[in-house]
């Protein structure tokens, strides 16, 4: 629920026109392969996804903008590094603000801090705050730029599954059309609407306790970090959130508990004091945006529903701690959109389609696990539940032990879809934190006397990932109808030139990963074994 | 190695532990008692750590209900 207030002085909604499509004038329903319903960052970054692979997928977008309020801030790496495949991240990067640090305090007292990439050699920060509104912005540009196709003000209003594909009836300005699809994916959020055309329950815990939200535009010094307070003296017995985002937009989050009143707590009147108290008397600021929320943890049983596929909040809903949602989202498309190219390119079965529900539902599972437990703590439903709480708070102070069981959010991290079917598991044994089903880290390489970066190297289509000289093994390996581009690091390849790229990989000479189009690891030997790589493929494409 | 929970006595001069128990919430009332239970619970299991242990522990701690 979110009842919204105040218009954002910071930033210029930009404005997108409808304009008539000839399908509205075809004498009967014209036919596409893919549509999107839903022009938010997720169905913007499925249909650049399928936009880029050739896939001419169409966005239905109701409205005639970007997200309108504050939504989404933070954007994790993996998210980062979905959309600099994408070729759209740079001007996110650029307008955005970086960090990976957070502190959590209890009263005026810091617990402990924590750093989300301890690590270097990576191209991609951990997080960047940028607005959702933005992030849009680029995406629809990048959109545009790879010659894609938004249809403003459509708003599909029936959905009719057929046994050829889909029908939807779409309501525009000028009137109704039908028009017919192959797949349909439904990234119209939260309360989507072709959830409620096909019935489906949307099902998971709700949470009682409200949270003031107040962006406010402030010229300060604070460093980019996440800060959190549990009980500060400015919002007693609750917790409390300062972040920042670009355009020197502050979030700040005021849990205010479960009987507040809405109307009386959004008053500019109220909650400016609240900002004060915060920041201090004399910090000036302006108030950009209000809102009150609560929230739940649920999902749809099953993402695929034949011909339907739900990405993004249409399928799940996690609450904010630990910005799953719209991370969890792009993701979905991420998995999604190498497998609907390969299907209707006929290189892989329909089943592999059944693996997007599978692994994303995986997922998805441990985004609500981990928003729910966040909230818990933050939230305590039952008396002794609170007393724990406030148990772990007290003893955290002085007491390392208790500091990992402080939850104030689990900050996304990319999944990694153990246990897909789509797996090959490990026979040889592996040191570090790779494993098949894991999202491909990043290293520093140097290629061709270019310095660079692995993963900017992965993702067109499989990929193998040799180490070794690049004579010992072909340029590119012909298996299932596709060609696996094989980057051989060492001589003449990839040069490792920090050995991180060994390091994380436990690359020991002769080692060989097979990679997804999705960046993820399918399977890895320590020698390549074409049989072995084959079978791996087989099972990546879902065809055993 | 999977460890287990003790079963067999265990606790170093029982009544002594036994009245420090009692004692430990002399002058408190039922909400700050809860509040020291807690804070007890974590300590100690921290000292155990292990996952098969604490898991066997609440299991037989919840039996009753």
């Amino acid at each position: 629920m979110r009842k919204a207030r105040e218009m954002l002085k910071t930033y210029q909604y930009p404005e997108f026109h409808y304009t008539r499509s000839p399908d509205q004038d075809a004498a009967s329903p014209v036919h596409h392969p893919v549509l999107i319903v839903g022009g938010g960052m997720v169905g913007l970054t499925m249909a650049l996804d399928l936009r880029l692979k050739g896939v001419p997928a169409i966005v239905l977008e109701q409205g005639e903008t970007v997200s309108d309020g504050s939504r989404s801030i933070c954007q994790a790496k993996r998210t980062l590094e979905i959309w600099d495949r994408q070729g759209a991240a740079a001007p996110m990067i650029e307008k955005g603000i970086t960090w990976k640090i957070g502190r959590v305090r209890h009263g005026n007292r810091e617990l402990y801090s924590f750093d989300l990439l301890p690590e270097e050699g990576h191209k991609i920060p951990a997080f960047v705050n940028l607005q959702q509104y933005w992030v849009e912005e680029y995406l629809i540009d990048r959109l545009s730029e790879a010659g894609g196709e938004i249809r403003w003000r459509n708003k599909v209003i029936s959905l009719t599954p057929t046994p050829e594909g889909v029908t939807l009836e779409v309501d525009t300005p000028e009137g109704p059309y039908a028009v017919t699809c192959d797949y349909l994916i439904a990234a119209d959020g939260a309360r989507s609407q072709m959830r409620r055309e096909l019935d489906l329950p949307f099902k998971g815990q709700v949470f009682n306790d409200k949270f003031l939200i107040t962006d406010i535009e402030m010229q300060a010094d604070f460093p980019s970090e996440r800060w959190f307070w549990f009980d500060p003296d400015f919002n007693p017995g609750q917790s409390a959130l300062l972040h920042r985002q670009a355009d020197n937009v502050w979030r700040l989050d005021f849990q205010i508990g479960a009987d507040a009143d809405n109307e009386e707590e959004m008053k500019r009147e109220n909650v400016i004091p609240r900002v004060k108290a915060m920041l201090g008397e004399k910090t000036p600021f302006e108030l950009e945006w209000i809102s009150v929320y609560t929230f739940q943890c649920r999902r749809l049983e099953k993402f695929r529903q034949g011909r339907v596929f739900f990405i993004g909040d249409a399928a799940h809903q996690v609450s904010p701690f630990g910005a799953r949602g719209g991370n969890g989202g792009v993701q979905d498309a991420d998995n999604l959109g190498w497998k609907l190219d390969l299907v209707m390119r006929g290189l892989a079965p329909g089943s592999l389609l059944d693996s997007y529900d599978e692994e994303r539902v995986f997922a998805a599972d441990e985004n609500i696990l981990n928003s729910t437990r966040s909230t818990d703590f933050l939230t305590p439903k039952t008396p002794v539940s609170r007393a724990f709480r406030d148990a772990v708070l007290s003893l955290a102070e002085d007491c390392p032990f208790a500091r990992p069981l402080v939850n104030s959010g689990r900050l996304s991290l990319p999944a990694t879809l153990r246990g897909s079917s789509l797996n090959t598991p490990d026979e040889d044994v592996f040191a570090g934190a790779m494993e098949p089903g894991a999202p491909a880290a990043d290293a520093p390489v140097r290629h061709k006397g270019r310095q660079g970066w692995l993963l900017d190297h992965l993702g067109g289509g499989f990929t193998g990932v040799f180490f070794g000289d690049s004579g010992a093994l072909p340029a590119s390996l012909e298996m299932e109808g596709l060609a696996i581009d094989v980057l051989a690091v060492g001589q003449n390849g990839l040069e490792d030139t920090k050995g991180w790229l060994a390091n994380r990989y436990d690359g020991q000479p002769g080692t060989f990963y097979l990679i997804r189009p999705d960046q993820h690891i399918a399977g890895r030997w320590r020698h390549c074994d074409q049989v072995k790589v084959h079978e791996a493929m087989r099972r990546a494409l879902g065809k055993i | 190695m999977t460890q287990t929970l003790k079963c067999d006595p265990n606790i170093e001069k029982p009544d002594d532990f036994y009245e420090a128990l009692i004692r430990l919430h002399d002058g408190l009332t039922q909400e700050q008692s809860r509040d020291v239970n807690a804070r007890l619970i974590l300590i100690l299991a921290n000292h155990i750590g292990d996952k098969d242990v604490l898991q066997e522990a609440f299991r037989l701690a919840r039996n009753v209900y």
